[in-house]
């Protein structure tokens, strides 16, 4: 990812900042300029708590193709993962890995709350993203 | 003025390994190990975790307690810093939304850069120039396979808030003892850390810890009684306790603050972890002393006593007894895995 790119998207990444609509009060992740249930264009910053729950899981064990080089071995050391999308307290889902748990506490319902991880290393000499990750929450 | 912490945050990442198992893979005796080191396992970053997440992570905890957005300052100290250009401090500010308008830069004196920031801080806050400062000791801490640091390097930290409003432990005195001493170092582009062996105990870790802590006891009028706890810089279970007893401190004193045997040496956060963990269970009133030791060579002493306020914080801040125990434990492959 180019550098302008992840520098516009730290907000989300680091404080899940999404967008708040003011007329029709949906909230929204990622953020959007424009509402998409009443068209309101005056959409506010919203910063989501970091808590939802598990709607779906699934446990990667197969590294991704990377035709743009962008997944360094990082992500293929990473490898048992799990991903899930996590339906946010205020409502939107998002898709997000959980980390530091074993197979056995991974169920879909269970809670989970963000935390702050290394997403990509973008190689050994590029940019580190940062952002969140969920873990399950006791 | 009273000048002193205002908050703290800690976090231990939840993997460990356990001395047997790095023994196994080194052919070597891990009973040994174990009498020579006082260490039964230790932590270790997940695959996605540096010095800068640790760091984000007892930060944001740091600073529920507060009015965050009178922060002037951020120093993280490291040997860990993820870039070599590049400060982690700055991630730490837009992670816990600070904006703009405060300075930053980051910290390195080998195991007692956190110390040095916690004195930065206190002189920025006394001298009237901001109303709070924020500081932290952080590493993930490299090790050769084989090499017996292998045994202790771990990873973990914790962040301090200095300020002047509702301090919750005053800072009373602080002094430093320094030197050229080259016990323990790393060359630019090099992977892993040299130590002097032998040379990192009595000129380096126990001439500077001593010296410091005399020091301080002097200015501060104090003998070693009059402190409930004391914690001091923890390489491994052998090196503090014998600098407490050479001291005149008892095992019931540095006990609370002595986290090694269970998580290693965390490096920059190694004696502020240790201070973290006494802070959770304080006392209003009770004096603690801290030294810290960073290798090349210097300690910084802290004589601190804590105040009523300290029980608000306690209710609400992750406490480390507890971040000790949430743990996973990994094998040696995975943990190769996760350190290479
Ligand atoms: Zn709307």
């Amino acid at each position: 990812m180019a550098v302008p790119k992840i520098w516009r998207k730290i907000p989300e990444y680091y404080n899940l900042i999404g967008k708040l609509c003011p007329e029709c009060n949906a909230k929204f992740f990622p953020k959007r300029t424009v509402c998409k249930n009443c068209g309101c264009t005056r959409m506010q910053d919203y910063k989501f708590e970091g808590k939802g729950k598990i709607v779906t899981y699934t446990i990667i064990r197969t590294s991704m193709s990377d035709p743009e080089q962008e997944i360094n071995e990082q992500a293929a050391r990473n490898i048992p993962y799990a991903l899930a999308i996590i339906k946010l307290k205020e409502g939107p889902m998002l898709t997000a890995q959980i980390i530091d748990c074993g197979d056995s506490e991974l169920n879909i319902g269970k809670k989970v709350k963000k935390v702050f991880r290394k997403i990509l290393e973008n190689g050994p000499s590029g940019v580190i993203q940062y952002g969140y990750k969920f873990k399950i929450d006791k | 003025m009273t000048v002193g912490i205002i908050s703290w945050g800690s976090y231990i990442p939840r993997f460990r390994i356990k001395v047997e198992d790095i023994a196994k893979a080194n052919g070597s005796n891990p009973e040994q190990i174990k009498n020579a080191l006082m260490i039964s396992e230790k932590s270790l970053p997940g695959i996605d975790e540096d010095t800068i997440t640790i760091s984000v992570e007892a930060a944001r905890q740091a600073i529920k307690n507060i009015d965050s957005k009178k922060i002037g300052a951020i120093y993280i100290g490291s040997e860990s810093h993820p870039y070599a250009v590049k400060p982690t401090s700055t991630v730490v500010g837009e992670a816990i939304e600070l904006g703009n308008n405060y300075t930053a830069a980051d910290l390195e004196f080998a195991c007692k850069a956190g110390t040095a920031g916690i004195q930065i801080c206190l002189g920025l806050v006394k001298s009237g120039m901001m109303d709070m400062a924020l500081t932290g000791g952080a590493d993930t801490a490299q090790s050769k396979p084989g090499d017996p640091l292998e045994y202790t390097a771990a990873a973990g930290g914790a962040v301090f808030v200095i300020g002047k409003e509702d301090v919750v432990a005053v800072i009373n005195e602080t002094v430093s003892f320094t030197s050229d001493t080259p016990d323990f170092w790393r060359r630019e582009k090099e992977e892993y850390p040299s130590h002097g062996g032998a040379f990192t105990g009595q000129p380096a870790y126990y001439r500077h810890v001593i010296n410091a802590t005399k020091n301080l006891m002097e200015k501060a009028k104090t003998r070693p009684e009059n402190y409930d706890y004391a914690i001091f810089h923890q390489p491994n279970g052998k090196f503090p306790r014998r600098v407490a007893k050479i001291l005149g401190f008892n095992e019931q004193q540095i006990s609370p603050g002595l986290l090694v045997g269970y998580i290693g040496n965390t490096y920059s956060g190694a004696s502020m972890l240790g201070l973290a963990a006494v802070l959770d269970i304080a006392k209003p009133g009770q004096r603690i002393l801290v030294t810290s030791y960073g290798s090349g060579a210097g300690s910084d002493s802290f004589d601190i006593t804590v105040t009523d306020k300290i029980l608000f914080n306690q209710k609400r801040t992750k406490k480390v007894l507890d971040l000790i125990k949430d743990k996973i434990y990994v094998d040696y492959s995975k943990y190769l895995r996760n350190t290479q």
